[in-house]
């Protein structure tokens, strides 16, 4: 991660980031209106290109892959409205990144409350 | 005179949103959380403030990445909310203040806080919710109010010592505004969690308590944190807390706490509910 915090596991959105992954956050960021999430669910490829997203942003989408979309430049509070079209939360988002399953993770945060 | 009775400080988490919209406030999982606002309502009922200054951070839905300020302040009679891409129903629109608006905007650039003034502005879910909390449908109707941002989402960010001297000038300022009125402050946001990468669904109950503690009673330990530090100790969207700093800035008066609730989890968060009572700098001098 190419941030000048350096903190492990912790990707922080720097002028970097945000440079990278301009075009990614800009679809996510119309996922806000319930039509584009409807015209990305029609026909995905054509929305992305759409948005000019490069291709390791395209794959990460089609991977449907949180690491790989941080990675490619994309912001955490714009890929809830991706992961929202699919119905999922940020605990999905958060089991899928730490590679745990729901149930795990959820007993995982329950736990710091011990 | 405008007088600060005091605060309300609250996690926002989305999740709550949507306890409210299913009806879950009695659920085990969500009780102790709802539970935490019988005071707040009881708070509001004893204080009657006229108007609430309310400080948090937009998640994307007011604000893009083209143009992102790092102080937003909304400067309208009336707010709308609305779809954010994960199902929350949408709220009727929040009544506004523009003349508090246009005062804080004022008093707040004279003191060399560059704003961003927003003749519209959306609020999301993290003016919502907690607005919600504090005046549950079917109850009382909302208090106009004022939405203050502070950005959270792209670095770098306002540093934890400017935002509590950004409280300070909006102190200030709504002390300085003519109108005969109470006004009451509300932060949202945090406690410590983060949302992204592996070290995802970390919670620092230990720095969630001595926050809880601080902006009680050393606030300016809190403001002297760094942007990293707080990121370390607190999960990248720890940096929420911001708003709390802010909040905290803004009672110039003596200040204690009328109430304080933790509770882990709601949902990925470190849960904190907080009421703060404000005795203002004239009233003391004065007596």
């Amino acid at each position: 991660m190419d941030d000048h915090f350096n903190i492990p596991g912790t990707p922080v959105f720097t002028g970097a980031q945000a440079r990278k992954g301009y075009a990614l956050n800009k679809m996510c960021f119309s996922f806000n209106e319930g039509d584009n999430r409807k015209a990305f669910l029609a026909d995905e490829e054509a929305y992305m290109d759409k948005y000019q997203l490069n291709s390791a942003q395209k794959q990460a989408i089609r991977n449907r892959n949180v690491l790989e979309l941080i990675a490619a430049g994309g912001n955490i509070y714009y890929l809830a409205k991706f992961a929202g079209i699919f119905g999922l939360g940020v605990q999905d988002v958060g089991a899928q990144q730490t590679g745990m399953s729901i149930e795990d993770f959820k007993e995982m945060l329950v736990a710091h409350g011990h | 005179m405008a007088r600060i009775i005091g605060a309300i400080a609250t996690s926002h988490v989305p999740s709550i949103g949507g306890a409210i919209a299913k009806g879950q406030q009695k659920d085990p999982y969500w009780k102790p959380f709802f539970d935490a606002f019988d005071p707040v309502h009881e708070w509001l009922d004893r204080n009657k403030p006229d108007v609430i200054v309310v400080i948090y951070n937009d998640h994307g839905l007011t604000y893009f990445l083209d143009k992102m300020p790092t102080f937003g302040v909304g400067a309208a009679d009336s707010y709308t909310n609305a779809d954010e891409g994960w199902g929350l129903p949408v709220r009727p629109p929040y009544k506004g203040d523009s003349e508090l608006s246009w005062h804080i905007i004022d008093n707040v650039m004279a003191e060399d806080f560059d704003l961003v003034t927003c003749q519209e502005m959306q609020v999301d879910h993290a003016f919502v919710v907690p607005m919600q909390l504090l005046w549950p449908d079917g109850g009382a109707k909302p208090i106009p109010a004022v939405p203050i941002t502070i950005n959270s989402i792209q670095h770098p960010l306002p540093r934890p010592e400017r935002c509590y001297k950004f409280g300070q000038a909006i102190g200030r300022a709504i002390e300085s505004f003519p109108r005969d009125c109470k006004v009451a402050l509300l932060a949202t946001g945090g406690l410590s969690h983060q949302l992204d990468g592996t070290r995802a669904g970390f919670i620092n109950k230990e720095f969630d308590l001595w926050c809880m503690d601080k902006i009680v009673n050393d606030p300016e330990a809190l403001a002297k944190l760094s942007t990293k530090e707080i990121i370390e100790k607190a999960g990248s969207q720890g940096v929420e807390v911001m708003c709390w700093i802010a909040m905290r800035g803004a009672m110039h008066g003596l200040v204690s706490a009328a109430f304080s609730k933790y509770h882990i989890p709601v949902s990925n968060t470190g849960g904190a509910v907080m009421i703060f009572d404000n005795q203002p700098a004239m009233a003391l001098a004065a007596e």
